[in-house]
C-alpha cells in the first residue's frame, strides 16, 4: 500500500472501536461510563454499518455477560467501560477466565477509587486487571500510549484473546482515550488477523474441552450450530462437565496459567528507547509515556542518560525483558498515575540489584515533563 | 517549534469543538497536532477547557502547560488562565470581557466574537465558529480549505451556509496588521 495514505484526526476511544471492527469485534454490550462513553457511542453508530450487533445492556455485571455469551456463539466480542465499571465485570470475568471464551475488556481509567473524579485521569486499575477476579486466573493486559497505537494494538488484544482462549483486558486512560491525534489507518492488507481456532467435529475425540497434543487450548465449538454441549464455571473435565477430581481440576487450572505462562515470548510486547547507554531508566505505561518521552528527550538534551522502559504488555508483567537491562543500568524511576502499582512489579524484579525510585501522582492533575525532570536531577544529584 | 493553544470558556458554547477544528485543520495541512479538553460532570454552564498542540515535530507530551495562545469566551475563563501563558502568549478575547489587572493588555486581542455571532451571523451559538476563524486568520497557517474541511466534518448536515457565514465573518474581525503581530508569537 501507498506510504502517503492521509492521516485522520482520530480520538483514542475512537481508535479503539475502529482498530476492534477491523479484528473483526461484531458484539458490542456496555454500559456507558466517562471517560469511555465515546466507545459505546462509536459502537452503536458503526457496528450495524458492518453488520454488528450494539447492545447497552441494563449494567456491567449484564454487559460482560452478554459479551462472553456472544463470544461462545463465534462472534468476536468486546465491552468497555472504566473502573466502576471495571470493578462489577470482575465475577464474569473470571467465568472468561475458567471456561477459556474469547473477548475483549476495555477499561478507560479514571481517577480514585468508587466514583472519584469521572473526567480525570488516572492509573489506578492496573493491580485490579491482573488480581480484580479471584482465583488463581491466567490474564494478559495490554496498554496504549498513543491513538495510533490504540488502533493497532486492540487488534493485537482480539488475535491474543483468540489464540489462548481468555478474556483480554485492554488498560485504556483518560490520557489517551480522550487524546485526539492525527492517525494513519493501515489497509485491511497490512494488518494480521486471527481467525477463531473453530472445531465442529473433533475426529474421533468429540470432547468440547479436549486439548489436543503439543496444543494449550481446546478449539471452539460455536454454540447454536448444532453441537450441544456443557459450558460452566466449574472445575470441569474435557466433556465440559463439572468434575470433583482434584487431579482434573488441577490439571485444568495448571493449562490455564501454563498457556500464557509458556508463551511469553508471543504475548509480551515492549518499547525501549535509549537504553543502551543509560544509566537511568524511566519505567512507564500507557498514556504517562507521552511525558516521559518528553522528559527523556530533554534529559538527553541537557546531557543525561537517561531511556525508557515502557510495558506495552503490562500483564504479564516483562519480567525478564526488564532484568536483562539491569546490568547496565545505575538505577530505575518509576512514573505512573497511582500511588505505586507498577512500581511493586519492578521493585520485585529490580530492588536487589538496584535503587528504585517512584513518582506517582493520583489527584486527577497530570505528571508533567518538568515533574519527571527534577526527580531525574534529585536522583543523580 | 511547539505551539500550545488553550480555547476556554463556558460548557455549550462550542470551545473543545473550536479546538477540535483546529486540529483537523492542522491535520489537514500537514502538522502534527494532538488535542485534548478537561471539563467537569455537568454538561452545560461549567467552565471548560480545551487544547490543542501544533507542530512540525512529533509531539509527545500532549496537555497544555505554558499556552502561546489563549481563546477566552468568559470571564471566568479568561482571569483563571491568563495567569499560566507563556510570556509572548497573544490572548484572543471576547470585547465583552475586561482585561484582568495581571494580564498586560497589548498582548489581548479583543474581538466582538459573541456579538458577531448574535447579530452578523444570526446565531449566538455559532460563537465557536467565529472564533476559529478568527484564528485561522491570525495563524495563517492553515488553507481555506483544510479550515472549511474542519468545519464541515463536526456540523450538521443543512447548516454548512450558516457556518460559512460564520467563519467568514470570523476572519474578518481580524485585521492584517493584527494577524502580522500575531504571527510574532508563532515564532
Amino acid at each position: 500500500m501507498s506510504a502517503m495514505k492521509k492521516a485522520v484526526l482520530m480520538q483514542g476511544n475512537e481508535a479503539c472501536v475502529e482498530g476492534a471492527i477491523a479484528a473483526g469485534m461484531r458484539f458490542y454490550a456496555g454500559y456507558p461510563i466517562t471517560p469511555s462513553t465515546e466507545i459505546a457511542e462509536s459502537c452503536a453508530v458503526r457496528l450495524p454499518q458492518v453488520g454488528g450487533k450494539f447492545v447497552q445492556m441494563e449494567d456491567e455485571l449484564a454487559s460482560m455477560a452478554a459479551v462472553l455469551g456472544a463470544s461462545v456463539t463465534g462472534v468476536k466480542a468486546m465491552t468497555a467501560t472504566s473502573g466502576p465499571g471495571f470493578s462489577l465485570k470482575q465475577e464474569n470475568l473470571g467465568y472468561g477466565c475458567l471456561a477459556e471464551i474469547p473477548c475483549v475488556v476495555v477499561d478507560v481509567q479514571r481517577s480514585g477509587p468508587s466514583t472519584g473524579l469521572p473526567t480525570s485521569p488516572a492509573q489506578g486499575d492496573y493491580m485490579q486487571a491482573r488480581w480484580g477476579t479471584h482465583g488463581d486466573h491466567p490474564v494478559i493486559a495490554l496498554s496504549p500510549a498513543s491513538v495510533q497505537e490504540t488502533y493497532r494494538l486492540i487488534i493485537r488484544a482480539f488475535n491474543l484473546s483468540e489464540k489462548y482462549r481468555t478474556p483480554v483486558i485492554f488498560l485504556m486512560d483518560e490520557i489517551v482515550g480522550h487524546m485526539r491525534e492525527g492517525v494513519v489507518l493501515p489497509g485491511a492488507d497490512e494488518l494480521i488477523i486471527n481467525k477463531r481456532h473453530i472445531s465442529y467435529h473433533d475426529g474421533a475425540n468429540k470432547q468440547c474441552y479436549h486439548v489436543p497434543e503439543g496444543q494449550y487450548v481446546p478449539a471452539m465449538k460455536p454454540f447454536g450450530q448444532g453441537e450441544r454441549y456443557n459450558i460452566t464455571g466449574l472445575a470441569h473435565d474435557e466433556s465440559g462437565f463439572p468434575t470433583g477430581s482434584n487431579a482434573v481440576a488441577g490439571a485444568l487450572y495448571t493449562r490455564l496459567m501454563e498457556k500464557i505462562d509458556h508463551n511469553l515470548d508471543d504475548i509480551i510486547r515492549v518499547e525501549e528507547y535509549m537504553l543502551e547507554d543509560a544509566d537511568t531508566a524511566v519505567v512507564c505505561f500507557g498514556g504517562t509515556t507521552r511525558a516521559v518521552m518528553s522528559a527523556v528527550e530533554e534529559a538527553r538534551a541537557g546531557g543525561m542518560k537517561v531511556g525508557m522502559f515502557r510495558p506495552i504488555t503490562v500483564w504479564p508483567f516483562p519480567e525478564a525483558r526488564l532484568k536483562a537491562r539491569l546490568h547496565t543500568l545505575k538505577r530505575v524511576l518509576v512514573v505512573e498515575h497511582n500511588y505505586g502499582q507498577m512500581l511493586l512489579e519492578v521493585q520485585r524484579v529490580a530492588a536487589e540489584k538496584l535503587p528504585v525510585a517512584f513518582l506517582g501522582r493520583y489527584d486527577g492533575t497530570v505528571i508533567t515533563p518538568s515533574d519527571i525532570l527534577a526527580k531525574l536531577r534529585e536522583m543523580e544529584g | 517549534m511547539r505551539y500550545e493553544m488553550r480555547f476556554s470558556g463556558s460548557g455549550g458554547q462550542g470551545v473543545i469543538l473550536a479546538s477540535v477544528i483546529v486540529a483537523e485543520a492542522a491535520v489537514a495541512q500537514g502538522l502534527q497536532t494532538v488535542q485534548s479538553q478537561a471539563y467537569g460532570p455537568e454538561a452545560r454552564g461549567g467552565m471548560c477547557k480545551a487544547e490543542t498542540i501544533l507542530s512540525r515535530d512529533r509531539i509527545w507530551f500532549s496537555k497544555v502547560t505554558s499556552p502561546n495562545f489563549l481563546l477566552a469566551l468568559t470571564q471566568q475563563s479568561l482571569d483563571r488562565f491568563a495567569k499560566d501563558l507563556a510570556p509572548e502568549a497573544v490572548v484572543m478575547a471576547d470585547s465583552s470581557l475586561a482585561v484582568p489587572a495581571d494580564l498586560d493588555p497589548g498582548r489581548v486581542l479583543r474581538l466582538p466574537i459573541l456579538e458577531t455571532a448574535r447579530d452578523k451571523v444570526g446565531k449566538v451559538m455559532t460563537a465557536n465558529i467565529v472564533a476559529v476563524g478568527a484564528i485561522g486568520k491570525a495563524l495563517g497557517l492553515f488553507s481555506e480549505e483544510a479550515l472549511y474541511e474542519g468545519v464541515r466534518r463536526h456540523i450538521p448536515a443543512g447548516t454548512e451556509e450558516l457556518n460559512w457565514r460564520a467563519l467568514e465573518a470570523g476572519a474578518a474581525l481580524v485585521s492584517d496588521e493584527q494577524a502580522a503581530a500575531f504571527r510574532q508569537s508563532l515564532d
